[in-house]
């Protein structure tokens, strides 16, 4: 195939279409529970959520609150947010539990994206699978599309911990807890598993970041790599509020794609954890 | 309402050693005088655990029994961290013969009765401490006994808990 000038100036177009959204990926989107053990016959949690290079450090973007969704200990029913706000640097909204058990604070986009160009001009769009067809628009050539699949997820426990949240889904990269993640204490091992489209996540890199970095020179980052079960095991250096990430694009993606170029198939995966001293 | 209990409480920590004949399992908790303008009184919980850690039983529980203005008095059991994940949060409150209310400053003994124990292997054990304190510190101090012959233990806490002790009477 030849590329033609237009070709050429649509990709350049695309390129500053997408910049934007590449550099918020560099930034690290987080969510931060101001309790995550809690006690009592019902309770409010307290959650902000935003985009910076240091975790929890409100000082770049705010997150959107559009897929903020709150699920139930029985791992079905949506509980309702209440006083939502989106501030500069970040976003806020509260919880209140009022059953026992664990609940899943998560901010997913679980869709497709898409790519095309229509009479000499770029468009992209970014939906769920179900609206893709109806999102391409007649005539538009060298389309490509892509699953995309990001969670950002945090888990609260009021009483007894429970595990019904964790039931996974078989799409994106998801979090198994083989240790409950509301049983975490500093000095002691933890282990959990990452899953892959519902398969064991393996050889994949994980970053472990702890809230705090204004207050100490050295990050203190630590990265590790999951087994062959998708699992890691992680003795906690320090109490503290931890982002825990990992990765996935699609390896056999042809060259090109990406960076400003149509789309990869990609997922990624954060996990809001707070270690107890 | 207050000082009836507690001039009680006082009475039996007095007897207590000419009494640790009665009991199978008694426990001594000092909490320490502490200077503080906006002191309260600590939460407490006792248990009993197996040497790698693992709760057995908890033997007492003391948090504010009620409502006020700042929230239930359950909002906070789980200030005591290390009873709360290792069982406190598993546990139906109040528990009949465990929670009671916070205590004042003192040495206070918990006597366990062998019926409660029954189902207690012999072996080796501690007897764990927390307490923890609003705009305080929190504190935990183990202590090891055996279970199914007389024995005794003490141990001092630093900060939250002062003199803790533990007799074994069969």
């Amino acid at each position: 195939m030849k590329l033609t000038l237009a070709r050429a100036a649509s990709a350049l177009t695309l390129l500053a279409a997408l910049a934007a959204p590449l550099s918020a990926q560099a930034h690290r989107q987080w969510i931060l529970p101001s309790s995550t053990v809690l006690s009592g016959n019902d309770a409010w949690v307290g959650v902000d959520g935003g985009i910076s290079n240091g975790v929890f450090i409100a000082d770049h973007a705010a997150m959107r609150l559009d897929n903020i969704r709150v699920t139930a200990p029985d791992g079905v029913t949506v509980v309702e947010t209440a006083n939502p706000l989106v501030g500069k640097y970040r976003s806020t909204f509260d919880v209140h539990l009022t059953q026992p058990g664990t609940y899943r604070i998560a901010n997913n986009n679980i869709g497709v994206m898409a790519a095309w160009t229509l009479n000499g001009e770029p468009g992209r769009w970014r939906g769920p699978a179900s609206g893709l067809q109806a999102a391409i628009p007649a005539g538009a050539t060298d389309v490509v599309s892509a699953p995309s699949a990001t969670r950002l997820e945090t888990f609260v426990t009021l009483g007894d911990a429970t595990t019904e949240v964790f039931k996974p889904t078989g799409e994106g990269i998801e979090f198994v807890p083989v240790t409950h993640p509301n049983d975490l204490v500093e000095g002691e091992a933890a282990t959990f598993q990452f899953l892959h489209d519902g398969k064991p996540y393996a050889d994949a890199e994980v970053t472990l970041a702890r809230g705090g970095t204004r207050y100490r020179n050295n990050p203190e980052e630590i990265t590790t790599k999951t087994d062959a079960d998708g699992k890691i095991s992680v003795t906690w250096p320090a109490a503290g509020m931890y982002w825990v990430n990992t990765s996935w694009r699609d390896p056999a993606a042809p060259a090109g794609r990406g960076r400003g170029g149509p789309p990869v198939a990609s997922a990624s995966y954060v996990a809001v954890l707070e270690v107890l001293p | 309402m207050r000082a009836l209990p507690l001039a009680a409480s006082a009475l039996i920590a007095v007897a207590a050693p000419s009494m640790v004949a009665a009991a199978d399992l008694t426990v001594t908790v000092e909490i320490p005088r502490i200077n503080s303008g906006s002191y309260h009184r600590p939460y407490v919980a006792v248990w009993i655990e197996t040497p790698d850690q693992t709760a057995v039983r908890t033997l007492a529980v003391w948090y504010q029994q009620t409502r006020n203005a700042e929230g239930d008095g359950k909002d906070w059991l789980k200030d005591m961290r290390t009873w709360w994940r290792k069982g406190g949060r598993a546990m139906a409150l109040p528990a009949d013969g465990v929670s009671g209310a916070t205590r004042a400053p003192g040495t206070q003994t918990i006597r366990v009765p062998a019926a409660r124990l029954n189902g207690l292997q012999p072996g080796q054990y501690n007897i764990v401490v927390e307490a923890a304190r609003e705009l305080g510190g929190r504190e935990v101090v183990r202590m090891p006994f055996r279970w199914g012959a007389a024995n005794t233990g003490r141990v001092t806490g630093s900060t939250e808990l002062g003199a803790v002790s533990v007799a074994v009477t069969r």
